[in-house]
This record gives C-alpha cells, sequence and structure tokens, in this order.
C-alpha cells in the first residue's frame, strides 16, 4: 500500500514535471523542471531496487548534466519570442501523435501483457542484498570490454567538446613555437653592401 | 501491488510527452536536447523495470551505458550548440539550412 503510494506520487511527479519541460516559455525553467523529472524518475528507480542508478542519476544528471544546460542556456543570449513561433501550429499534431503513439504503447504493455497475472512482482531483497556490490561484480568480469569502450566514448566526448569550443584567436603574446623553428636565415638577417666610410 | 505493466505505462507516457516536445518545440535546439534526455529516461526506466521484475541484473548494467553515452552526447550537443551560436548569433533550426544546396 506504502509503495504504491510513492509509485504514484513519483510518476505523477514526473509527468507533471515531463510536461511542464516541454511547455514553459522560458528555456531556464526548462530545465529546471528536467531537474525535477530526474528527481522522481531517481525515486522510482529506489522502488525498482537499482539503487546505485538512482544515486548515479542525480550525481551525473543533476549534478553534472544539467549543470551544464543550465550554463549554456544562460551563456547563450536567446530571443525567446522567436523561438516560440510555431508553437501553436504544431501541438495539434504533436498531441494527436502522442495519443496516438501512447495508444500504440499502452495497447502493447498494458496490464493484460505485463499485469501481476503474467508477471508476478518478485520478493522484495534481503536487508543484506548490496546492489552496487552485485552491479560491480558484473561489470567488471562480464561487462569488463563494454566498460572500458565506454571510458573511450567518454575521452572522445571530452576532446570533441574541447575542439568544438576552442578559440583559435590567440590570447597570449607568447612567439608561435611553429613559426620560430621553420624562420630561415633570410628571414632575420639583412646583409648590405655599402662603401666604407671615411673618418672626418 | 504494482504490477510491470504499471512501470511501463509511466515509461510510454513519458516518452510520448517527450515525441509532443520535439513536435512543439521545433525551432528550439536546447528544448530539443532536453527532450532527447526526457525520451532515454523513459527507457532507462524500462530497462530497470524489467531487470527489478525478471531479476536480472543485465538490464541495469544497459542502463549505466546508456547514461554514459546519453552524457557524452549532451556534452557534445551543447558544445555544437555553443559553437553555432557563436557563427550565428541564434539556435533557430530554420537559421541552420546552409546545407539545403
Amino acid at each position: 500500500m506504502v509503495q504504491q503510494l510513492v509509485f504514484y506520487a513519483f510518476a505523477a511527479g514526473l509527468i507533471f514535471a515531463a510536461s511542464m519541460v516541454i511547455t514553459v516559455r522560458n528555456p531556464v525553467h526548462a530545465a529546471l523542471f528536467l531537474v525535477v523529472a530526474f528527481f522522481a524518475s531517481a525515486g522510482l528507480w529506489l522502488l525498482l531496487e537499482a539503487e546505485f542508478l538512482a544515486i548515479a542519476l542525480v550525481l551525473v544528471y543533476v549534478g553534472a548534466v544539467m549543470v551544464l544546460f543550465l550554463f549554456v542556456v544562460m551563456m547563450l543570449d536567446i530571443n525567446i519570442a522567436v523561438l516560440r513561433e510555431g508553437f501553436a501550429r504544431y501541438l495539434p499534431i504533436a498531441s494527436g501523435v502522442a495519443v496516438l503513439m501512447l495508444a500504440a504503447i499502452g495497447y502493447v504493455v498494458g496490464h493484460q501483457h505485463f499485469g501481476l497475472n503474467r508477471i508476478s512482482q518478485p520478493e522484495a531483497a534481503a536487508a543484506s542484498y548490496n546492489n552496487t556490490a552485485v552491479l560491480g561484480r558484473v561489470l567488471y568480469t562480464q561487462y569488463v570490454l563494454p566498460f572500458e569502450v565506454a571510458s573511450v566514448i567518454l575521452l572522445v566526448a571530452i576532446i570533441a567538446a574541447i575542439a568544438l569550443t576552442l578559440r583559435t584567436t590567440r590570447q597570449t603574446r607568447a612567439p608561435h613555437p611553429g613559426h620560430q623553428v621553420q624562420v630561415m636565415r633570410g628571414d632575420r638577417v639583412r646583409l648590405v653592401k655599402m662603401a666604407a666610410e671615411k673618418p672626418e | 501491488m504494482l504490477a510491470l505493466a504499471d512501470f511501463l505505462i509511466v515509461g510510454a507516457v513519458l516518452f510520448c510527452l517527450s515525441v509532443a516536445g520535439i513536435f512543439i518545440n521545433r525551432k528550439n535546439i536546447i528544448v530539443l536536447l532536453m527532450c532527447i534526455e526526457l525520451m532515454l529516461l523513459a527507457v532507462n526506466l524500462n530497462f530497470i523495470a524489467f531487470s527489478h521484475y525478471n531479476q536480472d541484473i543485465s538490464g541495469q548494467i544497459f542502463v549505466f551505458f546508456i547514461l554514459t553515452v546519453a552524457a557524452a552526447e549532451s556534452a557534445i550537443g551543447l558544445a555544437i550548440l555553443v559553437v553555432l551560436f557563436r557563427n550565428r548569433g541564434s539556435i533557430n533550426v530554420d537559421d541552420i539550412s546552409t546545407m539545403r544546396g
């Protein structure tokens, strides 16, 4: 009973926050509502006994990705009015597509296929169950290669983000090493032929 | 008692909301990126729900990798956005039509 109450509270919060994200006028407010959505889904994940991922979602998404979003939104001087045009024009087709998709998905994943009579709720894990330890044991044995690939992906993301936003204009007056190496003698030394001067 | 279908329907509602968000915010790249994050969140919720009800930890491993890729994607996306704004002075999707031919 308590479980259901918690589920409905977090699910309602998640769906409310998601609908605010797509409808609010100000991108800063949208980013803040996205934070609420991440918190609500972290609660749902806790209910599903995925403790490590719930905490990782809060730390990585609310702590890092959303701060990045807020930085970018505040750094760019955005004209909201221009970006909002077409909002009302596309609202009917958007809600039509969403309702159709929801009907189709709901028909597939509804209670007649995934209800309690088909797949029962598993027993709650024992108090000694350690989700992080179990996850780590699988991650570092069976999935160690994908784990390494994930680290490469993060490295590529770091390099790509830096390479994209790096300004090419020079910030300092220090001489460029490449140019210094390529200097020829003729660039620096000029030999002048002139007659010897007579002392007065 | 909570059924698997309850969690799947929450995920489906979240996914459809973000699809609608992509339709109605089609000028604003920042909100488009946020909608993609919401979509990935819905998929992650499905993975974790199936992982719990099937008592199989692999679903949570998949969510771990999806979180990694999504973080990389949003970092690169926002970097592209910053460069775009620096070059164009706007983030309107309609302005990005140089390659239309």
